[in-house]
């Protein structure tokens, strides 16, 4: 997978005002090596650094841009976000509390349910009204807050069926093997390394179905990512997962920021949260009402009100909560 | 008088591989593809039957061209009743299909029976005769030939009638190539795709699969394959008729689909042969019961008779798919394991 150049080119064309700094940190972790990958943990480090810590607040290096996004079911304004903007290359965690919007917020930007207004662009170009098939070749995928394995199907047929602009999926290919016999064998390859990746080699002959629920969200991660993803988002990741898979699924989802992908994900619990993102928006009632590195919004008193509850509310420590607060 | 038990098993090998058997086995090939691998619920599968029957019969009878061109428009007129019914339905949920398949396979069988359409599609006397360019290259046609016999050991178990047996030569060997078409199909990506919105169309579309557009390829395909085996039964009784075409043929090919297993290739074949057979077999039987010594007791305690025997093979037909879904739900082919996986 390749790494850090992209993001590096597009800070240059897309925002030219982005801070010298970023574009530093961004091209050591993904361009340096493995060796410098080790010794810096986190590629993306210092990105949010001059980032404003306000709901809608732009980003170094945008991927997904979101504004005035609206969605109303009946007379229940489910989502109604003036903006979000999603930087590239980073972890950003998007949390809020049930009912929020946050699966209705995912639906929305990956095509699976239309806005009633807004627009939402994808590495600067609109993707509103784009079919939601159409998302994964542009480097967007998604995975769903209740697993969407294919139960009667294999782990391996699962993990194929990732990978994007197969010729043999064409009718009109399909009977004529030779044509795409050899791309076959190069998906199944790279289906093979990422099963290895996600220690589920053994079971490549099972029915998705025979899973544990565990497994079954690492498979849905790892056939997101036959699709070669830019930006994938994930509804609730860990959920019902036990907490052994559960840190093996957060090493995973580092690693993806380490190789350069954006990642966008929903999530409940609240260590797995603060210690994995980079960035996180906190959504409440459709709308959001803070955004923030995990120490800024922890320390948020609003977030506090809306979500976490008292007990995290001791993180305060720096005098970015007074100026958010205001 | 006893029973002849000759006829029995006469009638249970030749309609075990008879016409009926073969077009059925065709049929449920389509639906197959629709419900067995695309998970598409086609209620109407008759319709797409009658669409093949009528595009040949109407371009011989009324429009007064040859089989062969009929044969193209046989194919022609399912191909577009499968984008007319799937372009505006395939992106509305599942039942949106079953429901308009079902209706519209309704109003295409009132709308040819219809008077108004006597010249066209002959109303409710149908088509008939119009197939004889079929059998003039029947290859079994002898002077002095009417039927055929293959009895060995002098045990009648095979009888066909000379065309008959060419229909089902040309119509076997159509149901070979369609077996091998879907087991193709079925084992390229492109069938992967197919089955993975079986399974889950969400999870397909965010894979990037437009399910859409395969929904209705499988659609027309299914459709077309069972317009194929419309053309191949009315052809060989050199009769369009449009009270063939009711919603019970569809039921019966469900059946078919089931008996043999939903989603597996060989199914639809398997199936149709047993159906056919058993119930042959059995009408045959009770109607040799009927005409023995008992047939006093079989009216006044069961009431049944000649006059009602056929009938009665709905109700052992009913109560053996029960059994079959008691003892062994997925069918001949299938595989209980799979049938049990669920998306928890
Ligand atoms: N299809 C729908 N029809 C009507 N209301 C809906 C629909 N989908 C979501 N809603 C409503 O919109 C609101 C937001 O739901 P959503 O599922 O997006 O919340 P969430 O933040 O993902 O919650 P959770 O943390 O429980 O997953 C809820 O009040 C929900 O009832
Ligand atoms: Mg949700």
């Amino acid at each position: 997978m390749k790494t850090g150049d992209p993001s590096e080119k597009d800070v240059a064309i897309e925002d030219p005002n982005a801070p010298e700094v970023v574009l530093g940190a961004t091209a050591g972790g993904g361009g340096a090596g493995a060796a410098a990958q080790e010794d810096i943990p986190n590629p993306i480090a210092g990105t949010f650094d001059g980032v404003d810590p306000t709901p809608g607040s732009p980003k170094p290096d945008e991927i997904l841009v979101a504004k005035n996004v609206v969605r109303r079911f009946g007379g229940l304004t489910a989502v109604d976000v003036d903006e979000v903007r999603i930087q590239r290359g980073a972890i950003t965690a998007l949390i809020g509390p049930n009912g929020a919007g946050k699966t209705t917020f995912f639906n929305l930007l990956t095509g699976f349910d239309d806005p009633d207004e807004g627009d939402v662009s994808l590495n600067g170009n609109s993707i509103n009204g784009v079919a939601s098939h159409k998302l994964a070749a542009r480097g967007m995928v998604r995975t769903f807050q209740l697993t969407k394995s294919l139960a009667k199907m294999s782990v391996m047929d699962n993990m194929l069926l990732g990978a994007g602009d197969q010729r043999g999926e064409k009718l009109s290919f399909s009977l004529l093997r030779g044509s795409w016999r050899k791309q076959e064998s190069e998906v199944r390859a790279r289906a093979e390394e990422l099963l290895e990746r996600f220690s589920m080699t053994h079971m490549a002959d099972e029915y998705a179905a025979t899973l544990s629920g565990g497994q079954r969200k690492l498979l849905e991660m790892a056939r997101a990512l036959m699709a070669k993803p830019s930006l994938i988002l994930l509804d609730e990741p860990m959920a019902g997962v036990n907490p052994a898979l559960v840190q093996s699924l957060l090493g995973h989802v580092e690693a993806l920021r380490d190789e350069g992908v954006s990642v966008l994900f929903v999530e409940h619990d609240m260590d797995v949260i603060m210690g994995i993102s980079d960035w996180i928006v906190v959504l409440a009632e459709g709308s959001v009402i803070a955004e923030g590195t995990p120490d800024q919004v922890s320390s948020n008193p609003r977030v506090i009100d809306a979500y976490l509850g008292t007990e995290d509310g001791g993180a305060s420590s720096d005098g970015r909560q007074g100026r958010d607060s205001e | 008088m006893g029973i002849d038990w000759g006829i029995i098993i006469q009638q249970f090998f030749s309609q075990g591989v008879g016409i009926n058997a073969m077009v059925f086995a065709m049929a449920a090939i389509g639906l197959n593809i629709h419900f067995g691998y695309t998970g598409l619920l086609n209620f109407g599968h008759v319709g797409f039957m009658a669409a093949g029957a009528y595009g040949v019969g109407m371009t011989v009878f009324w429009l007064d061209q040859s089989l062969w061109l009929g044969v193209l428009v046989g194919l022609l007129l399912p191909t577009i009743m499968a984008l007319i019914l799937g372009i505006p339905t395939l992106r509305l949920r599942a039942d949106y299909l079953g429901i308009t398949t079902i209706a519209a396979s309704e109003a295409l069988r009132i709308f040819v029976r219809w008077r108004g359409n006597q010249e066209r599609t002959g109303s409710s006397g149908g088509i008939n005769d119009f197939a004889d360019e079929f059998f003039e290259f029947n290859i079994f046609t002898r002077p002095g030939t009417e039927t055929y016999d293959f009895a060995p050991g002098g045990l009648t178990i095979f009888q066909f009638r000379a065309n008959d047996l060419w229909v089902l030569l040309i119509g076997w060997t159509l149901v070979a190539f369609f077996l091998l078409l879907t087991w193709q199909l079925m084992r390229s990506p492109w069938g992967r795709a197919l089955k993975s919105i079986r399974e889950d169309e969400d999870a397909a579309r965010a894979l990037g699969k437009n399910a859409y557009a395969y929904k209705l390829q499988a659609l027309v395909l299914g459709g077309v394959i069972g317009g194929v085996a419309g053309m191949l039964q009315v052809i060989s009784r050199q009769a369009v008729q449009p009270d063939t075409f009711n919603p019970v043929i569809t039921f019966l090919i469900w059946t078919i689909l089931i008996i043999g297993g939903v989603g597996k290739v060989a199914s639809p074949v398997a199936g149709s042969m047993i159906y056919w057979a058993l119930i042959s077999g059995l009408i045959t039987f009770m109607r040799e019961l009927i005409g023995t010594d008992l047939s006093d007791e079989l009216e006044t305690f069961l009431n049944l008779s000649v006059l009602n025997v056929d009938q009665l093979r709905f109700v052992i037909f009913g109560g053996a798919l029960m059994l079959l879904m008691w003892f062994r739900p997925q069918g001949v082919f299938g595989n209980r394991e799979e049938m049990a996986l669920e998306d928890r």
